[in-house]
């Protein structure tokens, strides 16, 4: 048998494959589906036109209204009724209503749904973050969702996968998330189009599975198909307990002789924390080049940057200090906001004067809860600095660490974190 | 006659194409009176029915929003021709049946306003104005077959 990389192993699996190579295609058994209040309504609208009334499994299906949670105006409001009626109908085991509900990519993972090895799609770019996991995971459009909804399988091609290699040790004040930023500066938001992004090295073994995340969510900005990181003690430890369903699972990991269209090394005991200018992802530029820069908001959550351990990396620069721009603060999930409450982080957060929202997507797709007017520019832990992104389209959105948004947030303009760690 | 509306730019997300402002609703009609919004404000008024986008890499980067192909579709345009797209556009556009036409160096052989007219069955753009047969990278055979029967739904129904 020929020599595969995880990502070939877990679609060769999924396919009924003996051995994949890239471009074959598979019609690959979906695992799970993860659903939303954007790209679902109109994926069950699509299944109730073609007379198709089918669920594959209710039990493969996490449904989370999050981009317009709480519904924003009356529209989003339908969207969220269509979603919820459907939900209760198909009698979904893994519903989340608001309440429960979270951003889609901090809530599944930490509702214990992503299981290593297993195929997993959803109707959002950002759903290659379960890759963290030794998944395969990619996102999909609404009419993909409603033919893995009705039949648990899809066509995939299979994906030359790039290797990056994570060396040396990250440095205090830089994150993951300046790892990314350095990647994605290097490569150009279409290098690794059509292709799987593979994580390995030993700085990987210093990050917790949030950190991880924070690499594998933005997969995606690089025009990756997917984004993956093997299982290993850190992964086994963050799923023990945690997994709702099926408990077991198989860990594949990359033959040592499996082929790769490219390999990269990142020296990260040399990385600075970054902020991606606009309007591209890939303008990464490091904060020594670009620190004084007048900001008028900062804002820490979304699916890249909203969990807990992010909560607490801002609220340890913010103790004490006010801030000098309007910061807004949004918990990922319940759970994570009740985390922060309990640790003491949101009387940091109202003393510095931030004000902190429910879970929700919010205003890191211009939704809602802290949109741009013209000219105004924010700092942000979110992964997308494209035109008009979070407001009016003469708006900017700068990208950086929890950290760099804080200590911004402090000074009011683009400020390096590690003078405040 | 189709027109050809012509950006010189790589990397026209979904976010230009339909903004997120606009996504609490998946009415077509609705989606259409937006389509390339924050690329170019006036793009829905000057757009004839038929008329072509044309662009340079990496089309429809960003979001999984399929509201960025029916925008497009709504607005009545007749085909997108890129030098490369991204990946999910690109599988969205033949799930709705919407040929994506890849063709590397399309903006410099295509002028904003040239006449064309594609050949779907030979892979080739025939640029009226500057009296050109163009070629474009056809589509694999099973994407095509999808293309043909409408869309990914219409596909699995025709298959059963």
């Amino acid at each position: 048998m020929s020599k595969m990389t995880i990502t070939e192993k877990i679609l060769a699996r999924a396919g009924g494959k003996a051995s994949v190579k890239p471009g074959d295609l598979v019609n690959a058994k979906i695992d799970m589906i993860m659903c939303h209040d954007v790209t679902t309504p109109p994926a069950i609208s699509m299944l109730k036109e073609h007379g198709i009334d089918k669920v594959f499994d209710r039990e493969k299906i996490a449904v989370t209204p999050d981009h317009f949670q709480p519904a924003k105006d009356i529209k989003s409001a339908e969207l969220h009724k269509r979603l919820d009626t459907w939900a209760r109908e198909k009698d979904i085991t893994y519903y989340y209503p608001i309440g429960k509900a979270g951003v889609c990519h901090a809530l599944l993972p930490e509702q214990g749904h992503i299981r290593p090895g297993e195929v997993i799609i959803g109707g959002d770019s950002h759903t290659c973050t379960y890759g963290a996991f030794g998944a395969f995971s990619t996102g999909i459009g609404s009419t993909d969702l409603a033919a893995a909804i009705a039949t648990g399988v899809l066509w995939f091609k299979i994906p030359a996968s790039m290797k990056f290699v994570l060396n040396g040790k990250l440095r205090p004040g830089v994150y993951s998330k300046d790892v990314i930023l350095e990647v994605i500066r290097r490569i150009g938001t279409d290098g690794a189009l059509y292709r799987a992004m593979e994580f390995v090295g030993p700085a990987l073994k210093t990050m917790s599975m949030e950190a991880r995340m924070t690499i594998t969510n933005m997969a995606i900005e690089a025009g990756g198909k997917n984004g993956i990181i093997g299982f290993d003690d850190i992964t086994k430890d963050y799923l023990s307990g945690r997994l709702k369903g099926k408990t077991e699972y198989t860990v594949f990991e990359s033959d040592a002789d499996a082929e790769y269209f490219s390999t990269d090394e990142i020296d990260c005991s040399r990385l600075e924390p970054m902020v991606a200018f606009p309007h591209l992802p890939s303008n990464g530029k490091t904060i020594g080049e670009c620190a004084g820069l007048a900001m008028d908001q900062s804002y820490i959550g979304s699916c890249t940057n909203g969990r807990i351990e992010d909560l607490r990396v801002a609220a340890q620069i913010l103790k004490g200090r006010e801030v000098a721009i309007r910061t807004i603060v949004v918990p990922a999930t319940p759970v994570i906001w009740k985390q922060a409450m309990d640790e003491g982080l949101f009387d940091v957060f109202y003393a510095a004067g931030c004000v902190v929202s429910a879970p929700t997507c919010g205003a890191c797709l211009g939704g809602f809860m802290g949109i741009l007017a013209e000219g105004e520019k924010c700092v942000s832990t979110t992964n997308r600095n494209f035109v008009g992104r979070m407001g009016h389209p003469k708006s900017e959105v700068y990208l950086a660490s929890p950290a760099t948004a804080a200590a911004s947030a402090v000074e009011g303009k683009l400020a390096d974190p590690r003078k405040y760690i | 006659m189709a027109k050809a509306h012509v950006y010189k730019r790589d990397h026209v997300n979904t976010d230009e194409i339909i903004p997120a402002r606009y996504l609490n609703t998946d009415d077509t009609a609705e989606l259409a009176k937006h389509c390339m919004e924050d690329l170019d404000g006036g793009f829905v008024k000057k757009c004839r029915p038929g008329d072509i986008i044309v662009c340079g890499d990496d089309f429809g980067c960003g979001s999984s929003r399929e509201h960025a192909v029916w925008s497009i579709q709504g607005a009545k345009v007749g085909a997108v021709i890129a030098h490369s797209f991204a990946r999910i556009f690109y599988r969205n556009c033949i799930n709705c049946g919407f040929y994506p036409i890849e063709m590397p160096d399309a903006v410099n052989k295509i002028n904003d306003g040239d006449e064309l007219e594609i050949d779907y069955k030979n892979g080739t753009i025939n640029n009226k104005t500057q009296k050109k047969t163009l070629k474009f990278n056809a589509l694999p055979d099973f994407a095509l077959a999808i293309v043909h029967d409408g869309g990914l739904l219409e596909h699995i129904k025709n298959q059963k």
